[in-house]
């Protein structure tokens, strides 16, 4: 029943965030600078208060309808938008500090082209193939040194290690071995993805336990048998945690490689002209653009774990 | 001994793959200062000269660890050409952007556990935020503060290093604060104890052990954020600028005592957290 009506309320919020977010130009011409922010902001704080009637209940968020769970964020992230583009237009804050959300998205629609050229030098050929790579390598590393106990002991320490330094610390070096273009971009991403997901899939498998090997045996299971079929699926989980890491850490990589020396395009290269140009507008652009790259990248790996570790506790309902 | 020999083996064995890579990495550089020079070198006149290059394009290790030894022993602490001085600059906005972000992501984990709203509407940002790559940001959050009229680089850094280092905690704490189950919280309702008392006397000590494996993760997040936001900036102090430096004037040397010394800071901050979290185990009577 209550779940009912803050559904309801949330929706209605959510609509009257929007509508002086399709008029406020209108409301403008009409009305003082105040007027315009306190139309901005209002919505934002009814949009709270009545939400805030959400935490009195004992309902743990999974007993939400899916659409709540979806609108709620949405619905947030608009209001800040809201206010960030109420902010900038009513007190004109200069577009070399904060350019309003409308600006940038205009500079996006206008430079749709440039976007692209850099979006394919710095995620299609640059973070993407050496995530691929480092991932590959990693797994074939994690199989390799999976029957020698010996050296799991001992590099899994140092690959714990490695994972937590500044690896991003290498770029300049890479750079310089494999020259400006996007090979040297996917050689730092290639290093930066290894290590979280060796240590990642090391630990994953050793996760089946004792009982299960022990029945792995007692059907008579050849070593690959039992790894096809027992280790590696129950090590998924811990792989896919740390695809997850290294998802992340593959755009930073190709970004940052790219302020040592890259093509005149490339997100990191664009970044930090314009960046020395004051145009950030186009910056904005550009983080809107990695922004979206690396949320679908991250969401891509979620989706596929969904699908690969249906049976984890986690993924059931 | 047991746990240290794998570990050396593994040392030893990367000691050797790298001698061997800076010998056919440096090889060509000989070879081809040969040619110009008209003579012909052996293969064993070739190793030594890969090993003492001015501008190797792979320093080997005793290389790089002689020039570690002379950039944090060779001279007083604070010259510009010492190693501790940039690490000094670099451990600071380290620590401001570390407190930030441990302050940030506590607060939000409070704010979360107790608000379902802030859950449902923050949560899913928070995870998109840090699926945005911060370098994006660096360069931006740099220009803006000075733009702002905040003079100086320490700022600027530490916000980025707190973009990295405040998810790691906020993600744990979340956790650890619900980590008491049903029977505690019914008993401490029975104390009479109202929402305050119990996250003082329940929820906060439950959450403590989630707490420190994340201030592991934050404190290292949050040195690579300092180093990123050294990089972009032009800024001439800190071991990310001196990495940078050493890129643009060609000294593959001052590169990797750069990264070394990065790296021993890393080890340094990490075991400083393991230290203060077993000092606190101590202090409330000890899990070992």
């Amino acid at each position: 029943m209550t779940r009912t009506r803050e559904s309801v309320i949330a929706v209605v919020g959510g609509i009257l965030l929007v509508i002086p977010f399709l008029f406020g130009p209108m409301i403008a011409a009409q009305f003082p600078g105040l007027v315009l922010l306190g139309a901005y902001v209002l919505p934002v704080v009814f949009l709270v208060a009545n939400m805030v009637q959400l935490t009195w209940h004992d309902v743990p968020i999974i007993g939400y309808p899916r659409w709540v769970r979806i609108l709620v964020p949405v619905y947030f992230g608009l209001a800040m938008l809201i206010v960030w583009e109420g902010v900038a237009t009513y007190f004109e804050v200069p577009p070399v500090i904060l350019p309003a959300p409308s600006v940038i998205g205009a500079k996006i629609a206008t430079s749709l082209p440039i976007l692209w050229t850099d979006f394919a030098q710095t995620v299609l050929k640059g973070a993407i193939p050496g995530f691929l790579i480092g991932a590959g390598a990693a797994f074939v590393t994690a199989i390799a040194i999976d029957r020698s106990p010996f050296l799991q002991r001992g590099l899994l320490p140092i690959g714990n290690f490695v994972a937590a330094l500044p690896i991003v610390g290498l770029a300049p070096i890479l750079v310089m071995w494999f020259g400006f273009d996007w090979q040297s971009k996917a050689a730092v991403v290639v290093v930066m993805v290894f290590f979280p997901i060796l240590v990642n899939l090391v630990a994953g498998l050793q996760a089946a336990d004792r009982m299960q090997r022990d029945l792995m045996a007692t059907w008579g299971a050849s070593y690959w048998q039992a790894l096809w079929k027992l280790r590696l699926p129950a090590a998924m989980p811990f792989l896919f945690n740390g695809l997850k890491i290294a998802s992340t850490l593959a755009l930073i990589g190709a970004i940052v490689a790219e302020f040592f020396g890259s093509p005149v395009y490339g997100m990191g290269f664009r970044i930090s002209t314009e960046v020395g140009r004051l145009g950030l507008d186009m910056v904005w652009a550009e983080i809107a653009v990695a922004a979206l790259a690396g949320s679908a990248l991250y969401g891509l790996i979620t989706l596929i774990e969904r699908g690969v570790t249906f049976w984890h506790p986690s993924q059931r309902q | 001994m047991r746990r240290a020999l794998p570990i050396l083996t593994v040392l030893a064995g990367i000691v050797v793959i790298w001698y061997a890579a800076a010998v056919c990495m440096n090889a060509a550089w000989v070879y081809d200062q040969a040619e110009r020079a008209g003579v012909t070198v052996s293969f064993a006149e070739v190793i030594p000269q890969t090993m003492a290059q001015e501008r190797p394009l792979l320093p080997p290790p005793h290389q790089v660890a002689g020039e570690l030894w002379k950039g944090i022993a060779g001279q007083a602490v604070t010259s510009k050409r010492s190693l501790v001085y940039h690490g000094y600059i670099t451990f600071k906005g380290t620590m401001m952007g570390f407190g930030l972000g441990i302050l940030a992501g506590v607060l939000l984990a409070m704010a979360i556990v107790r608000y379902r709203v802030v859950e449902m509407s923050v949560m899913p940002w928070a995870v998109i935020s840090q699926t945005i790559p911060v370098v994006a940001l660096a360069p931006m959050i740099i220009v803006v503060s000075s733009q702002m009229g905040l003079s100086g680089r320490d700022l600027p850094k530490a916000i980025i290093a707190a973009y990295l280092s405040f998810f790691p905690v906020l993600v744990s704490m979340v956790k650890g604060l619900r980590s008491p189950d049903q029977m505690q919280l019914d008993l401490l309702k029975t104390y009479g104890a109202g929402p305050l008392a119990t996250f003082v006397k329940l929820r906060l000590p439950a959450s403590m052990p989630y707490f420190f494996a994340s201030l592991k993760v934050a404190i290292a997040a949050s040195l690579v954020g300092t180093i990123v936001g050294e990089l972009p900036t032009g800024a001439i102090e800190g071991l990310g600028a001196r990495m940078l430096i050493g890129s643009q004037f060609g000294r593959p040397l001052d590169m990797w005592s750069a990264l070394f010394a990065a790296a021993i800071l890393a080890g340094m901050l990490i075991m400083a957290v393991g230290v203060v979290e077993r000092i606190y185990d101590r202090q409330i009577g000890g899990r070992t």
